[in-house]
């Protein structure tokens, strides 16, 4: 502790550190700028893959064009219908799952946890399995196994926020209830997959894989729509996510709402990642990875964290994707895989090179 | 500066009594440190009074204004609360950590203002050289030092401790408790402390509460409260105690033995 010499100069002191606080945030700002750049360019890069050549510049002109015009020529046509939907689902799925992977982890306090923690995508695989074996669900057509995913994970999200009601919203009563839920939907999924066809049972394992394939214009403003929902009202929340990090009894003496305000995040993040697995499958290791990237470079403010690693996350999955299409091509392997093939060495990388414990 | 009365708190825990119908004054910048063996129902006091639990029976008045009345924000505007235990999950710059205190004033933008009391307070305590440093850096003194800041930016009325030495070395202890006699005389601010350290206490208290089993079972000055006797009641503990250079000190002999 600095003894109390030298008092001049600290109005000097106070402008130096107000200097680097300003700076501080400047790079917040460039690298949230950055990502947004980077996205944009994996984009225009990712539509030219595929057997019809289009170049970049090309792709830029289209997707300009486009948007006031009807796509008419054969390149636009391959562009706007083929490949732009799952370009902006990666996108879409990119920013849900890593803000709510941010959320989840400042809401039960541990930088471990992701979207799936509470064990959302058991759910959402029992839901899809459901449709896929048994035919059975609350839509028809393709939207039934949509319908399912999100159903069943949205509705094993309220399990928990029932159970966190009636208990108290600690990390630790959610966490435990989301262990016994994601138990007995992989158990359900497996009854079902033991007594499904083989053809049946092959399509469940597939969807679970996690793929950007099966997106198409009519599905992304459901997305669109969910997240467009769900962010800003977290980025309201994110004074009151800072000050759980610093513990219940602290956040609670700052004046915040802590069961409220872990309950309400935990809904938010649930169906925002609901939203996204429902027409994605499961894709690993974004709401992991990029809120641990992006902590590491702008720190832990959630005002900038939040939109930082949700750009970032999509980032990641576009990259993933391009990697999927490109690395065996013509075949494309599902997103899913190539993210944990990713993600591993990238945790590994940074468990290395972490400077302190987290426990 | 205000007057805090505690009007006969209880509080327990499932069914365990923790506090037993606990009442207990603090004046305007008055010094009041809460002593006890563990168990006594110290900690459980301070966090009644600052509603982080919520006490059964009884009221806790601030200049008579009832603060079970007060939303959680307008209290955090009253009550500044210091944990026992300090730390970060994320990481986070002392300047953010200490901002975090200005909680119950800003929605979400924080104002010049905001920025210049976080400085004005990191240079009353002499930190301002860590503002860019990462919390989960700082030792334990300082770690004491940037929670202490959070709850001034609170600008509150009232200061709660718990245990602010209990993880400090001797010349911590020490700066830590002149730190906040200062701000207590400086800002009035009055403070309740829940500490351990009988010798701290009758250095730097104004007024001892000694509770045993969730009881209040003395109050007043340190010299009237820290005696053999009282020691011995509470502590199950032999011990001398004597004056020296105007301060009291106690010396614990040895464990009384119980049957």
């Amino acid at each position: 502790m600095p003894p109390s010499e030298s008092r001049s100069g600290e109005s000097g002191k106070s402008e130096e550190i107000k200097a680097q606080y300003k700076k501080f945030i400047g790079r917040k700002l460039l690298f949230i700028f950055s990502s947004l750049l980077l996205i944009v360019l994996i984009a225009g890069f990712a539509a030219t893959l595929g057997s019809y050549q289009i170049s970049v510049t090309e792709v830029y002109a289209i997707i300009l064009h486009g948007i006031l015009h009807d796509p008419a020529t054969t390149a636009e046509l391959v562009v706007w219908n083929l490949r732009l939907p799952p370009i902006l689902m990666g996108i879409l799925a990119g920013i849900g799952l890593a803000i709510a992977g941010t959320t989840m982890q400042a809401v039960v306090r541990n930088p471990l946890a992701s979207p799936y923690t509470l064990g959302i995508a058991s759910a959402a695989g029992f839901g899809a399995a459901l449709a896929i074996i048994l035919g059975k669900g609350l839509a028809t057509g393709q939207y039934l196994i949509i319908a399912n995913a999100f159903v069943f994970a949205v509705l094993s999200a309220f399990v928990i926020y029932g159970l966190s009601r009636h208990r108290g919203a600690t990390p630790e009563t959610m966490i435990l209830a989301g262990i016994a839920l994601m138990y007995l939907f992989s158990a359900m999924t497996g009854i079902l997959q033991y007594f499904g066809e083989q053809q049946a049972v092959a399509e469940v394992v597939f969807w679970m894989f996690g793929s950007l394939g099966r997106a198409s214009w009519d599905k992304l403003p459901f997305v669109a729509a969910i997240l467009a929902l769900c962010v800003p009202l977290l980025m309201l929340k994110a004074w009151d996510l800072n000050t759980l990090g610093a513990g219940d009894e602290s956040a609670k003496s700052l004046g915040v709402n802590v069961d409220q305000t872990r309950a309400l995040c935990f809904v938010l993040a649930s169906f925002m990642t609901a939203g996204v697995i429902c027409f994605t499958g499961t894709i690993g290791f974004i709401g992991l990875v990029s809120p641990h990237i992006c902590r590491m470079v702008i720190g832990g403010d959630n005002r900038y964290l939040l939109p930082a690693s949700g750009l970032f996350g999509a980032v990641i999955l576009l990259s993933a994707d391009t990697i999927a299409r490109r690395i065996i091509a013509p075949t494309v392997i599902p997103v899913g895989l190539v993210t944990a093939f990713m993600g591993v060495p990238l945790f590994l990388f940074l468990i290395l090179k972490r400077k302190r414990e987290y426990w | 500066m205000v007057t805090l009365k505690v009007k006969d708190v209880a509080f327990s825990y499932a069914s365990v009594p923790v506090l037993a119908r606990v009442s207990m004054e603090v004046g305007p910048q008055e010094m009041v440190a809460v002593l006890g063996p563990n168990g006594a129902g110290k900690s459980t006091l301070l966090k009644c009074i600052d509603r982080i639990l919520t006490p059964h029976l009884g009221s806790i008045l601030l200049d008579g204004e009832d603060l079970v009345k007060l939303s959680r924000l307008e209290l955090a505007k009253r009550i500044g609360y210091i944990p026992q235990s300090l730390s970060h999950t994320f990481s986070v710059t002392v300047f953010d950590a200490v901002l975090m205190g200005r909680r119950p004033y800003i929605s979400w933008h924080t104002s010049e203002e905001d920025t210049e009391k976080v400085l004005a307070t990191l240079n009353m305590l002499h930190i301002e050289d860590l503002a860019m440093r990462d919390i989960n850096e700082m030792s334990g003194g300082q770690m004491q030092q940037v929670f202490i800041a959070r709850a001034l930016v609170q600008e509150p009325d009232v200061l709660l401790l718990d245990e602010p030495t209990s993880n400090l070395d001797i010349r911590h202890q020490l700066e830590v408790m002149h730190t906040i006699k200062s701000i207590v005389r400086k800002k009035g601010i009055s403070t309740i402390m829940a500490i351990h350290d009988l010798n701290l206490a009758a250095r730097f208290a104004d007024k001892i509460v000694l509770m045993n089993g969730g009881e209040i079972v003395a109050v007043g000055d340190p010299s009237a409260v820290i005696t053999p006797a009282t020691i011995r009641e509470v502590f199950k503990v032999e011990a001398d105690v004597y004056e020296k250079e105007g301060k009291l000190h106690v010396v614990p002999l040895r464990a009384v033995r119980t049957k």
